[in-house]
C-alpha cells in the first residue's frame, strides 16, 4: 500500500477515538442531568465537578485528534 | 483543495509571520503576529480591569460589573476547590484564566490570530502550572509531597501497582492540560474554515450546488456560536484544573 494512503486511513481510524470520547462526555452530562432533575437544589454545587469530568473524558478524545493531525500534517 | 482557481487551506490561519525581525545572540526573538495578539489580549485585560475598577462606584456600571463578576467568579472557584489557604494562588489563577479567555475570544474575530491554538503557548502555560505545583509542594511539604503518589489506606501489595499509575497520571497532566486547550481551539477554527471552503467549492461547481451554498453558511453561524461557548468553557476548564492541581501542592495527603 502507498504510505500516504496508509496515513490517511490511519487518520480516519484515529477519528473513531473521538467518537468514543463523545460517548464518555454524553454519559457524564446525561447522568448529571438525571441526578440534577431528581434533586435540582444540589445541582449547582456539582456543576463544576461535571465539567471537570467532561474535560478529563474529552482530553482523551483530544489525544486521538492530535494523532490524526500528526498523521495528516507532520511530514 | 482548490476551487475556482483559489486554494482552500484551513491551516493557513495558524501561520506565524514575523512583523519585525529581532535577533539576540543567535536566538530568534522576532515580534510576530502571535506576539502582537498576545499584546492585544493583555491590552484588553488591562482595559477591562483597570478602567472598569477606576470608578469604584457603589452601584457598578457595565464595565465595572464585568470586572467584578470575572473576579468574583474566579475567587469562588479558588475558594471552592482549595479552601481559604488557596487564596494566595488567586492572582496566578486569575491571570491564567483571563489570559486564556481573552486570547480565545480575540481569536474568534475574523481575520485575527488565535494565540492559544499553538501548542507552544498552551504548553508554556501548563508547564508554569505544573512547575508551581512541584516547587511549592516540595518547598512546603518536603518529602511528604511525594505521598501524593501513594494514596493512604491502600494495602502494601497494591501500592506496587498504584504508584506507577499515579506517577504516570501526574506526568501526563501538563500534556493533557495543554493539549486540551490547544486542540479544542485548533479543531474549532479548522472546522470554521472547512465549512467556509465548502461555500467556495459549491459556488464554483455551479448549477444545483449553488442553490445549496447558503447551507454551509448557516452552519458557520451555528459553529461560531458554539465556538464562543467553547472559548469560555476551555478557559474555565483550564482554570479549574489549575486549581485542582494546585490543591495537590497545598494538601498532598489523600
Amino acid at each position: 500500500m502507498d504510505a500516504n494512503a496508509a496515513k490517511l486511513i490511519g487518520a480516519g481510524l484515529a477519528a473513531i477515538g473521538m467518537g468514543a470520547a463523545a460517548i464518555g462526555v454524553g454519559t457524564i452530562f446525561g447522568n448529571f442531568l438525571a441526578g440534577a432533575l431528581r434533586n435540582p437544589s444540589a445541582s449547582d454545587g456539582q456543576f463544576t465537578r461535571a465539567f471537570i469530568g467532561a474535560a478529563l473524558a474529552e482530553g482523551l478524545g483530544i489525544f486521538a485528534f492530535v494523532v490524526a493531525l500528526i498523521l495528516l500534517f507532520v511530514k | 483543495m482548490a476551487a475556482g482557481g483559489a486554494v482552500i487551506d484551513p491551516i493557513h490561519q495558524f501561520v506565524v509571520n514575523k512583523i519585525t525581525s529581532i535577533d539576540v545572540g543567535g536566538f530568534d526573538l522576532s515580534f510576530s503576529n502571535a506576539s502582537l495578539f498576545m499584546v492585544i489580549a493583555l491590552g484588553v485585560i488591562t482595559l477591562i480591569m483597570v478602567w472598569g475598577t477606576s470608578a469604584r462606584a457603589v452601584v457598578p456600571g457595565r464595565l465595572q460589573s464585568v470586572a467584578e463578576m470575572l473576579y468574583e467568579f474566579v475567587e469562588d472557584m479558588v475558594q471552592g476547590t482549595m479552601g481559604k489557604s488557596g487564596r494566595k494562588f488567586l492572582p496566578l489563577v486569575f491571570s491564567l484564566f483571563m489570559f486564556v479567555l481573552v486570547c480565545n475570544l480575540v481569536g474568534l474575530i475574523p481575520g485575527s490570530f488565535t494565540v492559544t491554538s499553538h501548542i507552544v503557548v498552551t504548553f508554556a502555560l501548563a508547564a508554569l502550572v505544573i512547575l508551581t505545583v512541584l516547587i511549592y509542594g516540595i518547598a512546603k511539604h518536603g518529602t511528604h509531597f511525594f505521598g501524593l503518589f501513594a494514596p493512604s489506606g491502600v494495602p502494601k501489595p497494591l501500592l506496587l501497582l498504584l504508584t506507577p499509575i499515579e506517577v504516570i497520571s501526574f506526568v501526563s497532566r501538563p500534556v493533557s492540560l495543554s493539549m486540551r486547550l490547544f486542540a479544542n481551539m485548533l479543531a474549532g477554527h479548522i472546522a470554521l474554515k472547512v465549512f467556509a471552503g465548502f461555500i467556495l467549492m459549491m459556488t464554483a461547481a455551479g448549477g444545483f450546488a449553488v442553490a445549496l451554498a447558503p447551507l454551509p453558511l448557516f452552519m458557520i453561524v451555528a459553529l461560531t456560536a458554539l465556538e464562543f461557548l467553547v472559548a469560555a468553557l476551555q478557559a474555565f476548564v483550564f482554570a479549574v484544573l489549575t486549581c485542582i492541581y494546585l490543591n495537590d501542592a497545598l494538601h498532598p495527603g489523600h
